[in-house]
């Protein structure tokens, strides 16, 4: 042990029950935000991962431009060969082909304008929930089924039920008008009232046959759990497209940049509320490091005297903040990883959370996340507010005279 | 015998609010090598002050001081803690210890400033403890000394690293007459038998008594 890490050490303890209670302090900020940091940073995992599981699924291919201008002419030829392609190049089997369209939608009595998605009957449930959200009837039979899946909100605005016909009319591939009657078969109920309420989903054959495709479609939908992989995955994918130039791989923050940019604002939002906490923190903090200077004016006068220079102080008393804010965070962490291991194990639930869950095929519960990031960034902020508020105390000693500071009691 | 400390023409005034306190007015001095010095006055005769500049702690107003061919008046701040850190040992009054280190750490202290190695520095300390008599209370900290024996550990400190001059104020002030008498036997021993110079300011006449020389100071001049 080092001569100087020695007289840091000694001189915390001086004093006991006040370096106990600073030590408390910074453990109790350092919890506090691994616990919120990890739960917000949880949240936006549950978030982004319900985000891409219900519907939009990890990557997209598109043909180029297609993001920001939907046209149905912007489609990808022989999709569903180039699925397949890229299902046994990548060996990435949650994979499946769709093409959208517009189309109004009638019953006997109301008539909407909605978002039509063809879809592969075998492979839709690998990509997205919302086969299995279904509530009412069932998904389909066969690719080329005439049958139609609708939102129950739709459903209601346009009072069919199962059985029930809707006839749509839109504008086909080749500018002519689309147009079919088919039987309602299954409702979903999602939970997301855009979908909910602005879509319904055929068959891809029948879309393909209604909306004179040629075997055109307009995206391939890639899901794998992991999101934060998802550089990883587009790599492959675009591997096995070959050159390909005039399609492009999206992943999911390129397809909902809102929500990318949501989760960075509320980040953003979050952090300035954990720096207020820490600069509170810091400044109960600082009261005790000036306090320990002061209280020392006289041995620090005697060791000017003795040859020891303000600087060679000054670091003395960076040092002994350093190693009290080293313990107390060391602490800290640990007590915070050891809350949010729980928490991860067994979730965190809120009142009528599991109901929820269960309706819209939802996590049961928020689990705080584990990565070095929620674990180290809140001690990280601590260390860093903590040594600047050392700072001040130490530049003091700049200031003192040896004779002056040996006059003090 | 070549001069440790060269003080001449020494001013040092003190501003208490519009008034000029003279603290030293014109004081001439000089400290030969193996000198044992005692400065006496009442108080307030500027026997501190004197000491205070001959150790590089205070700036005088004016004249010149050498001390182990420094120049004092034209150093800096961190050019001086150079200076006392390598040729000056202090003892004060109120002993002065670091009371969280022990008798061993206090007197080794100085030469870890130094850059002296672990070893070398253990073993140091520990001879002058011996030579002060401590041997045994090493690892005792200021708390678990008598006055006398932090008093002989402020000695150690002061001398362990072969300074060329040390530098006491008024060192028996709080020692009973038994304690005073074997401090001054101590520092006079260093004195004959290593050679160490020492500047004593004292009221108390058994040091005097012990002195190669000794001067008085009144209103903050040498007068004998």
């Amino acid at each position: 042990m080092g001569a100087t890490f020695r007289l840091a050490w000694r001189n915390l303890w001086r004093n006991p029950r006040r370096t106990a209670l600073t030590m408390c302090a910074i453990a109790f900020g350092a919890v506090l935000l691994i616990f919120s940091i990890g739960l917000q940073l949880g949240q936006y995992d549950m978030m982004i991962g319900s985000n891409v599981r219900i519907y939009q699924g990890l990557l997209q291919i598109q043909h180029l431009g297609y993001l920001t201008d939907p046209k149905i002419r912007s489609s990808i030829p022989n999709i569903l060969a180039l699925t397949q392609q890229v299902r046994d190049r990548t060996g990435l089997k949650n994979i499946s082909a769709r093409a959208n369209g517009f189309a109004l939608v009638s019953s006997a009595k109301r008539t909407y304008a909605t978002a039509v998605v063809g879809v592969e009957s075998a492979h839709e449930q690998r990509v997205s929930t919302l086969p299995g959200l279904v509530k009412q009837g069932r998904f389909f039979s066969a690719d080329n089924a005439n049958e139609v899946v609708i939102g129950a909100a739709l459903a209601k605005n346009l009072q069919v039920a199962l059985g029930d016909e809707l006839t749509l009319l839109g504008s086909a591939r080749d500018g002519a008008v689309a147009a079919a009657v088919l039987p309602v078969v299954g409702i979903f109920e999602s939970g997301n009232v855009d979908l909910d309420r602005s879509m319904i989903q055929i068959p891809i054959a029948t879309f393909q046959d209604v909306f004179d495709m040629e075997g055109h479609g307009h995206s391939i939908v890639i899901f794998e759990e992991d999101f934060k992989k998802a550089a990883l995955f587009k790599s492959q994918v675009i591997q096995a497209l070959g050159t390909q130039a005039e399609l492009v791989v999206l992943t999911w923050d390129q397809l909902q940049p809102g929500l990318k940019e949501m989760i960075d604002l509320d980040y953003s939002a979050g952090w300035f509320m954990y720096i207020v906490l820490v600069a509170i923190i810091t400044f109960s903090i600082l009261n005790t490091f000036l306090m320990s200077v002061l209280e020392r004016t006289r041995e620090f006068g005697i060791m000017l005297a003795l040859g020891y220079k303000p600087f060679n102080i000054g670091r003395l008393v960076m040092l002994e903040a350093l190693i009290l804010t080293l313990f107390a965070l060391a602490i800290g962490i640990a007590i915070g990883v050891a809350i949010n291991a729980y928490f991860y194990h067994y979730g965190l639930t809120f009142q009528g959370m599991e109901e929820m869950a269960k309706i819209y095929n939802l996590p049961a519960s928020i689990k705080p996340q584990m990565s070095v990031n929620a674990i180290l960034s809140g001690p990280a902020l601590i260390l860093a507010f903590t040594s600047i508020a050392a700072l001040y105390p130490a530049m003091r000693i700049r200031l003192l005279s040896p004779v002056e500071a040996m006059r003090k009691i | 015998m070549h001069a440790v400390v060269s003080c001449k023409n020494v001013k040092k005034v003190y501003k208490q609010g519009a008034i000029e306190v003279i603290a030293l007015a014109d004081a001439d001095l000089t400290v030969d090598e193996g000198d044992f010095v005692c400065l006496s006055g009442p108080s307030g005769s500027g026997k501190t002050t004197l000491l205070n500049i001959i150790g590089g702690l205070d700036t005088p107003t004016a004249g010149e001081i050498i001390v182990a061919d420094n120049r004092l008046h034209t150093m800096s701040k961190s050019q001086l803690a150079e200076m006392r850190l390598h040729h000056i040992g202090f003892v004060f009054q109120a002993y002065n210890l670091i009371p969280v280190l022990t008798a061993l750490e206090n007197v080794e202290m100085v030469m870890q400033m130094q850059g002296v190695a672990k070893h070398e520095r253990a073993q140091r300390a520990r001879q002058v403890l011996k030579e002060v008599g401590l041997e045994g209370l090493e690892n005792r900290k200021p708390p678990e000394l008598s006055g006398g024996q932090q008093q002989r550990v402020a000695v150690a400190r002061a001398i362990v690293s072969n300074p060329k001059l040390v530098l006491a104020d008024e060192p028996t002030a709080n020692l009973d007459s038994k304690t005073a008498e074997n401090l001054i036997d101590l520092m006079r021993h260093m004195n004959t038998e290593h050679g160490v110079t020492f500047v004593i300011s004292t009221h108390d006449p058994r040091v005097m008594h012990h002195a190669k020389r000794n001067l008085s100071m009144v209103d903050g001049r040498i007068v004998a």
